[in-house]
């Protein structure tokens, strides 16, 4: 089932700033929702593992996840795939792009995702819902990491 | 007649455990030391399995196995298998590809089985199975079934190239084509017979029972037919002889034709029995079901019809794309080309027919049999080429049908069928009255004034049922005879339990069973128990499925309660001393001709045990008796359904205002149960027509894979409905009856859809006529709806 997702989110540091914070592995764990893992296997490369849970069907997604397209610090393109066992699989990946804005940056973001197996059958409101407040909550988490005055 | 006999509108034996929560479904049975099952399923359309690893999962608390496709070729347990045979145009039998009960090396739909958790508890095998890793290659998918044979489409099996398990086709091409050089006018439609998927209110369910020391296994199962399922698994599966293999089907609730099937998990369940030397039980989950029960329909269709000036049909022709999914099911063959093209006739008299007919695979669950199974398919087609026919011509779809009807009997169509009986005029004309058809362009106008569209469908349909000569079945393919037997045992204070094949998962047969030998033997319902269901008592049956119980199961038991009443009347003639020529039986009483002497069955059962008033040489004790009945004929329901609706053309929601349904069963058992199953058969017309749709994308990911995104029919989708009958007897069984239990599901989508884009005007429609799609035709209309 495709699924796509697009928006974007103002932050108060520069692009450079939130350019560092995107490839840094620490800040990244810390503010994807559910992320337990996630190690830094090369420059590009990352291993994650992360739990989800979407109406009835809670996943520990298992993936590998490739950084390209690296243009510091204008953006990049992350993709992954994950395999979530029983519950099924999910592989995609998001356009990231970081504009200066008003003494910041704003972050536009679009993702392309295939899932499969039982979270495919979840069905595309409840599957795009729940993917829509994981990404809230990930810019939400990451606009708290990047402020200057947080940190 | 007793007043529970034939004809009667008793109330249903069973409704009292079955509404007050004390039946005994698969499900509600537990066995001493059950472990459960839980199923790994494929996410993946189409994927090569590259290793399963299950040590952590083996490690987890309570796991006794996790059990993979290699463990089950390992020990040799056989494939799954399609059993009608059908043949392709050029001689070649159909492609039928290996079926594991788990797949072994690759997945083909997600939702294929690849591996089993075994485990104490439910909870247990779940919270395992998260920890089984299964390292899949992703292969690319086919789920379009009119795509399915293009070049370069993803090959499925290599025994079927471009996915094509046969192509097949009925009648005479060059006949057709002759006759569609003479016509006058031609309708031409493309149609799409939407895929469902079946729903029963019971999900299916397994328990798998080893006993090491008998060398028995048996399997408690959610099907329509214990002994066919005894059968594959014995002689196909070999998982265990016939005779060490007894399966039990307790109370179902609600088949459809998606529990005649052999299905992969039964045949899990009892091999894992005997690895882990424990019963095992599996009862699949709603979201589960969507992926691992039969779907049925799925056709794309081409269709023709040919008229000469005066609006008599010349001919009829038909190309269908039969999507199969990614196995071949247990009678899947069968639907898209027996069951579908000989119907094409309709009820009309047509000279020539054609239907070419490719059944493909594609990475979708398997399509095989649902709740009419091919017929509302034919009756699909044939109904909309009429309907469109009469509107292309001008002409009033009631008068165009009326010339074409099929008025002497016994008829043979040109696709096989030889219709024995019937009166669609008489069906047709109640309907008409009952429907009030002459008020319908008042009633238009009313709605036309309320800013409504208001429509009228006619679906004159016919079906095959009493499911089916042993012998001519068998000349097309068909593996299995079928007959079906029934077995009358008479207790000595004269009750009496019948024994039957068939197999009851909501029809009523307890009480319809019991209403024929009341009729027959003149005791009360009360007095009559049906068993069914369990290969341990019942010798051997077909199951139920195709209106076949009351055509065929009926039949054998009134020929078994032949046997019974001959029987009886020597052991009253013993017990009257009179001469066993002199005996009557009539009322339940044995009577001596011509004299007041008489004997109350209840007397006669208990001599017939006590055995003190005959010598044990010239009579045997006892009176028990069965039979085996093998009908002469398909028996042919048809009748007349008219569908009445109002489209709101700013939503596009089509409202049924009215149903009238006229049907001819032949003989009537219970007047309220046919009503019931017609009833029940409408409102899953109405689904397929309105609401339900099964969609994959092209990945093969089942869109509508819940009950959120698959609508079911609700109560408010259905109007009151006018349910009445006309009668011709079906000549061809000794009760005169027909069968009615899927009447409601093949009329009612061609009379739906008929009255939906009489409504809108415009023939632009497919199913299901959502009030999107119906919107989005209405956009699309290039006229103006019609006038009344």
């Amino acid at each position: 089932m495709a699924m796509t997702m697009s928006g974007e989110c103002q932050l108060a540091a520069p692009p450079q700033t939130v350019w560092e914070k995107l490839n840094d592995p620490a800040t990244l764990k810390a503010c994807i929702p559910g992320c337990e893992q996630l190690d830094k296997t090369s420059d590009t490369e990352f291993q994650a593992v992360a739990t989800t849970k979407i109406g009835p069907v809670k996943a520990k997604f298992k993936g590998k996840v490739t950084l390209s397209d690296l243009d510091p610090p204008n953006g990049y393109k992350i993709s992954g795939q994950g395999d979530g066992g029983v519950a099924g699989f999910a592989r995609g990946g998001a356009t990231v792009r970081l504009a200066p804005k008003d003494g910041g940056t704003l972050l536009s973001y679009a993702v392309e995702a295939q899932i499969g197996g039982k979270l495919a059958q979840l069905g595309q409101r409840l599957v795009n819902g729940a993917a829509k407040k994981v990404a809230d909550d990930f810019f939400a988490n990451f606009a708290a990491a990047v402020n200057p005055k947080s940190s | 007649m007793s007043i529970t006999g034939i004809g009667a509108a008793v109330r249903r034996k069973e409704d009292h455990r079955f509404i007050t929560g004390t039946g005994h479904y698969t499900a509600d049975i537990n066995r001493p030391g059950q472990a459960f099952g839980y199923f790994i399923r494929s996410p993946h359309a189409h994927a090569a399995i590259k290793s399963i690893d299950a040590k952590m999962a083996a490690g987890m608390p309570g796991v006794l196995a996790v059990l993979t496709g290699a463990q089950l070729a390992a020990d040799k347990i056989g494939n799954l298998i399609c059993g009608w045979m059908v043949h392709s145009d050029d001689g070649s039998p159909m492609k039928m590809a290996p079926h594991p009960a788990l797949a072994n090396g690759k997945a083909c739909h997600v939702g294929d089985p690849v591996a089993v958790v075994i485990a104490e508890t439910l909870a247990q095998a779940r919270d395992a199975a998260e920890k089984v890793q299964v390292e899949y290659g992703v292969l690319p998918a086919i789920a379009d079934p009119a795509a399915a044979q293009k070049q370069g489409a993803p090959q499925i099996h290599e025994v079927a190239p471009h996915n094509t398990i046969y192509k097949w086709h009925l009648g005479d091409a060059n006949a057709v084509e002759a006759a569609f050089k003479s016509a006058k006018h031609v309708t031409k439609l493309d149609l799409v017979n939407n895929r469902l998927v079946p729903n029963a209110i019971e999900p299916r369910a397994a328990i798998g029972e080893y006993d090491a020391g008998a060398g028995t296994f048996t399997l408690w199962n959610t099907t329509q037919n214990p002994h066919v399922a005894r059968l594959v698994i014995a002689a196909f599966v070999g998982m265990a002889p016939e005779h060490k293999l007894r399966v039990i089907a307790p109370d179902v609730g609600g088949g459809f034709g998606s529990k005649i099937f052999i299905y992969p998990e039964e045949v899990v369940a009892l091999w894992a029995s005997k690895r882990v030397g424990r019963p095992v039980k599996w009862v699949a989950e709603r979201s589960e079901a969507f992926l691992a029960d039969a779907h049925g329909r799925d056709h794309v269709t081409h269709a023709e019809m040919a008229f000469d000036a005066e609006g008599k049909v010349l001919a009829l022709r038909a190309k269908t794309i039969a999507n199969l999914g990614a196995y071949m099911s247990t009678f899947s063959s069968s639907v898209p080309t027996y069951l579908y093209a000989t119907l094409l006739s309709g009820q009309y008299q047509i000279p020539q027919i054609y239907c070419e007919v490719d059944a493909v695979y594609t990475n979708t669950v398997p399509v095989d049999a649902y709740r009419g199974a091919g017929r509302p398919e034919a009756t699909f087609v044939v109904e909309r080429l009429m309907e469109v026919g009469a509107r292309e011509m001008g002409q009033d779809p009631v008068d165009l049908r009326q010339r074409n009807f099929i008025k002497s009997f016994p008829h043979q169509t040109p696709v096989i069928m030889n219709y024995d009986s019937g009166d669609y005029g008489a069906s047709l004309k109640k309907a008409l009255e009952i429907a009030d058809y002459k008020g319908f362009a008042k009633r238009k106008r009313e709605s036309e004034r309320n800013g409504k569209l208001r429509g009228i469908g006619f679906s004159n349909y016919i079906e095959a049922c009493g499911i089916a000569p042993s012998q001519a079945v068998g000349s097309l393919g068909c593996g299995v005879g079928l007959w079906e037997s029934a077995e009358v045992r008479v207790n000595p204070t004269g009750s009496v339990e019948v024994l039957t094949g068939c197999h009851a998962h909501g029809q009523g047969h307890e009480t319809t069973f019991a209403q024929v030998v009341s009729d027959r033997l003149g005791i009360p319902i009360e007095n009559v128990s049906v068993v069914h269901g369990d290969t341990d008592k019942v010798q051997f049956g077909m199951g139920t499925y195709g209106s076949r119980s009351g055509a065929v199961g009926m039949s054998a038991l009134a020929k078994a309660l032949d046997k019974v009443e001959a029987k009886a009347k020597k052991v009253a003639a013993h017990l009257l001393e009179a001469a066993e020529g002199d005996i009557e039986f009539k009322d339940g009483k044995f009577n001596v001709a011509g004299t007041d002497k008489s004997a109350a069955w209840g007397d006669v059962a208990l001599n017939a045990y006590i055995a003190h008033k005959f010598s044990g040489q010239e009579l045997e004790p006892g009176l028990k008796e069965g039979a085996f009945y093998d009908p002469k004929n398909f028996t042919f329901p048809a009748g007349c359904h008219i569908c009445e609706v109002e489209v709101d053309p700013d939503t596009g929601n089509s409202e049924i205002v009215a149903w009238t349904a006229v049907d001819d069963f032949g003989v009537v058992v219970n007047p309220m149960i046919v009503e019931g199953q017609v009833h029940g058969g409408i409102a899953q017309g109405v689904g397929q027509a309105l609401c339900e749709g099964a969609v994959y994308d092209k990945d093969g990911q089942l869109l509508t894979g819940s009950l959120m995104d698959y609508c079911m029919p609700r109560a408010d989708h259905l109007p009151p409905m006018k349910v009445d009958t006309t009668v011709t007897r079906c000549p061809s069984n000794p009760l005169g009856v027909k069968g009615c239990g899927e009447a409601g599901a093949i009329a009612a989508p061609a009379a739906v859809i008929n009255a939906v884009t009489d409504a809108i005007g415009t023939e632009q429609l497919a199913m299901p006529a959502t009030p999107a799609a119906v919107w989005a035709a209405l956009q699309r209309a290039p006229k103006a709806p019609r006038a009344a």
